[in-house]
């Protein structure tokens, strides 16, 4: 089996599982306790603490520790909102129409229940949020802007500094997903300028189940988790020591072999990319070309079933994903798909192809020799 | 290795085939097709639901087999549902489950196990499999089919639209044993043991009677007509051919002195004919679109034991094959209940030798 879905999670590096193996058993204290177990975890999450900050190029205090990248997108968007709204009386959110269901079922819940005005910016035709959309959308009453850094489904690149002073200016928060982007991407927060931005683990060689959420400093926010005093009174629960050691380690070890990391995958990327539009006909690459993810290749086939690629593929040793992939045989083209303006009979047919370290040029040969053959297969399919 | 691919539905009889094919050292691969459901009543489709779907996704975790769902619903659709309103529409019963196995089950969804690479499907029918002169599975030899070991739940009745190029890639794992056997196997390898209820609910009727559906999809076709005797004689109205079935007594909203049935529906006339029950049943039908299990006609008529319906019992009969596709049947006693749409199965002991749609 090859695997060729690293945007979906990857592996834990070993190292990453070796600095979290100690905290579970035999340094298993509480980190709120007042004994010496409790002051070694504490010590612990400091220390991880300290070392995301010092990779964020901010203050420790500004980085909440939470379950995942979806709870870092709750608490940003809800947060955010519920403080905007008790400051200011400010209602009205923007974000794109492309971004991941976190942060649009989070919006989508604030609209309902809690009387918010959501306005969903349109994308360009490569998937990007440009200066000029958000320019032409915000208004007075903007109180957040919520942008990813780069689109899971397409990998584009959207201009997050752009899009962060822009609302500077305007007095607006800016948040940004970067759970796929941080894999790849600088995530200096002085140099982009946002005000929120949220990671998980598990996309960049940590584990599942740890997110982190950076908060600058003077932002309104509201837990929405509520209990005892932890991360700063923004998220209650006894923290997860291990998994926040984990997260640490593996940003440090992304941060640390960023160049390395991209230098293996990017020429692979674009071996995919140029061989898969050479070969096969009806075939577009979705996403833009350069502003992109370095491991990350996307293309929509017309006339194909996504869901039945990925089930040859799979049946053929290949492991990659789909828009509109569905467990269920209930096959819709995704959100994302349809911002980009993607018709029925080519949204479909959409094809994720994302590398990593362990991808070898060996795997991708494999690969793009039997694509072609399985795209027509699922063409005689229909 | 054999790689097979077993058409799961989360139940405990395709869940064992999965199970046996395994042990017996296949490569097996679990594919289940979401098939059509009208807007709105998915949750209740007998065949797939969330339910069902999750219990076989759960199978073949437990089974440590790759599971794969196909979209099938716009080729049901197509084919199964319009072929069932089609058949109202011309007065007749149809039974989907034949268009299914041959247009869904044994073309579609087998079109795409081989596409994945599988030399065989498999699925947890009650029926036997073998090979007219002995030997293995993987000979050149032709298939026979078999009625299941175990008579009570044998399904061979919806399986004779087989042919020679489907059964040489077809495996039935469960025919040969007895149902609470394959309880047995279910609960040795930790499977769900829960079985649907026995029905012969159509999947799509999502647990409704289908005059129901009819109205709600093909209202036109019901149309008020005639009531007539045998002899034409105007006794009353009927609210659509589709509304009834032959041999039906109760209902029909006629008084007469004596017991009246459905005799049978004359769709160009939209009448509805009734007559007293020494005029129901008869010695005599004809079948169309036959299919010879052996691939080849039968050069004479030969005697067989004839199955007019899923749960009716074989009648001794006489089978003159007529044409390339079409059968004559004469039964040594008359027969009730004979229904346009339904299939006529012809048996000689456990083979199964074909059968068609009853014209």
């Amino acid at each position: 089996m090859i695997y060729l879905d690293y945007s979906a999670t990857t592996p834990a590096d070993s190292r990453v599982v070796d600095a979290m193996t100690p905290y579970f058993s035999a340094s298993f204290g509480n980190p709120s306790s007042v004994h010496r177990f409790g002051q070694l975890a504490e010590s612990a999450i400091d220390s991880a603490r300290e070392t995301v900050a010092s990779i964020l190029k901010c203050h420790p205090d500004e980085i909440i520790f939470t379950s995942c990248g979806s709870e870092s997108d709750n608490l940003a968007i809800r947060g955010a909102a519920y403080a905007m709204r008790e400051k200011a009386g400010a209602k009205w959110i923007l974000a794109s129409r492309a971004e991941h269901p976190a942060v649009v079922n989070t919006l989508k819940h604030l609209e309902k229940y809690e009387g918010f005005l959501i306005e969903w910016l349109n994308v360009n035709e490569q998937g990007m949020v440009t200066t000029e959309i958000v320019s032409k959308a915000i208004c007075n009453n903007t109180s957040i802007v919520s942008v990813m850094y780069a689109n899971n489904e397409i990998g584009t690149i959207n201009p997050i500094k752009e899009l962060a002073a822009i609302c500077k200016a305007n007095n607006i928060l800016f948040h940004t997903d970067a759970v796929q982007a941080a894999a790849y991407l600088p995530v200096d927060v002085n140099d982009l300028g946002v005000d929120m931005m949220s990671l998980g683990a598990h996309k960049f060689y940590g584990p599942k189940g740890v997110g982190a959420l950076y908060v600058r400093k003077g932002t309104p926010l509201v837990s929405h988790l509520t209990g005892g005093g932890q991360e700063f009174n923004l998220r209650a629960g006894t923290q997860n020591v291990p998994y926040i050691v984990g997260f640490a380690e593996s940003l440090r070890l992304t941060h640390e072999e960023s160049e390395k990391r991209i230098a293996h995958v990017k020429p692979l990327r674009d071996k995919v990319i140029g061989t898969v539009l050479e070969t096969i006909s009806d075939s577009r690459l979705t996403g833009d070309m350069e502003s992109r993810l370095p491991h990350h290749a996307s293309f929509a086939f017309k006339d194909v079933d996504g869901n039945l690629l990925l089930t040859l593929l799979d049946a053929a040793g290949f492991a990659c994903s789909s828009g509109s992939a569905c467990k269920t045989g209930n096959p819709e083209p995704s959100e994302v798909m349809n911002a980009i303006g993607l018709s029925r009979d080519w949204g479909l047919g959409s094809l994720r192809v994302t590398l990593g370290k362990d991808t070898t040029a060996e795997n991708v040969e494999s690969f793009l020799s039997a694509l072609p053959g399985l795209v027509e297969k699922s063409r005689q399919l229909r | 290795m054999t790689k097979v691919v077993v058409a799961m539905s989360g139940g405990v009889d395709s869940s064992v085939a999965a199970a046996l094919l395994k042990e017996q050292g296949y490569e097996v691969i679990g594919m289940m097709m979401r098939l059509w459901s009208e807007p709105g009543k998915e949750e209740s489709n007998r065949c797939c639901t969330p339910d069902s779907m999750a219990q076989a996704r759960r199978v073949a975790g437990i089974l440590d087999i790759p599971f794969y769902v196909v979209d099938a619903k716009d080729v049901f659709r197509e084919t199964v549902v319009e072929y069932f309103l089609e058949g109202y529409a011309r007065g007749e019963t149809p039974n989907p489950c034949l268009i299914c196995n041959r247009k869904i089950r044994w073309t579609f969804l087998l079109d795409h196990a081989l596409a994945l690479g599988a030399d065989y499907m498999a699925t947890g029918h009650y029926v036997r499999i073998r090979n007219a002169e002995g030997g293995m599975q993987n000979s050149e030899s032709k298939r026979q089919l078999l009625r299941a070991v175990d008579r009570n739940k044998d399904q061979s009745y919806v399986l004779h639209v087989l042919n020679q190029d489907k059964l040489k890639h077809a495996l039935f794992p469960v025919g040969d044993y007895p149902k609470p056997e394959i309880r047995q196997i279910a609960e040795k390898y930790g499977l769900p043991t829960a079985s649907r209820k026995d029905s012969q609910d159509l999947c799509f009727l999502a647990g409704e009677d289908y005059r129901n559906f009819l109205q709600r999809n093909a209202s036109e076709m019901l149309k008020a007509g005639d009531i007539e005797t045998v002899d034409g004689t105007v006794i009353g109205h009927h609210s659509g051919l589709a509304n009834y079935t032959i041999g039906q007594r109760k209902g029909l909203g006629v008084e007469s002195a004596v017991p009246l049935y459905v005799i049978t529906k004359h769709a160009v006339r939209n009448t509805l004919i009734l007559g007293t029950q020494d005029q129901l049943g008869s010695t005599e039908l004809t079948a169309r679109d036959v299919n010879w299990v052996s691939g080849e006609i039968p050069n004479e008529e030969f005697r067989a034991e004839v199955k007019i319906r899923y749960t009716a019992k074989e009648a001794e009969a006489w089978v003159t094959p007529v044409g390339e596709n079409q059968a004559q049947v004469r039964f040594d006693a008359a027969q009730r209940d004979i229904t346009a749409g339904q299939a006529a199965v012809f048996f000689q002991g456990d083979l199964l030798i074909g059968g068609g749609i009853i014209v």
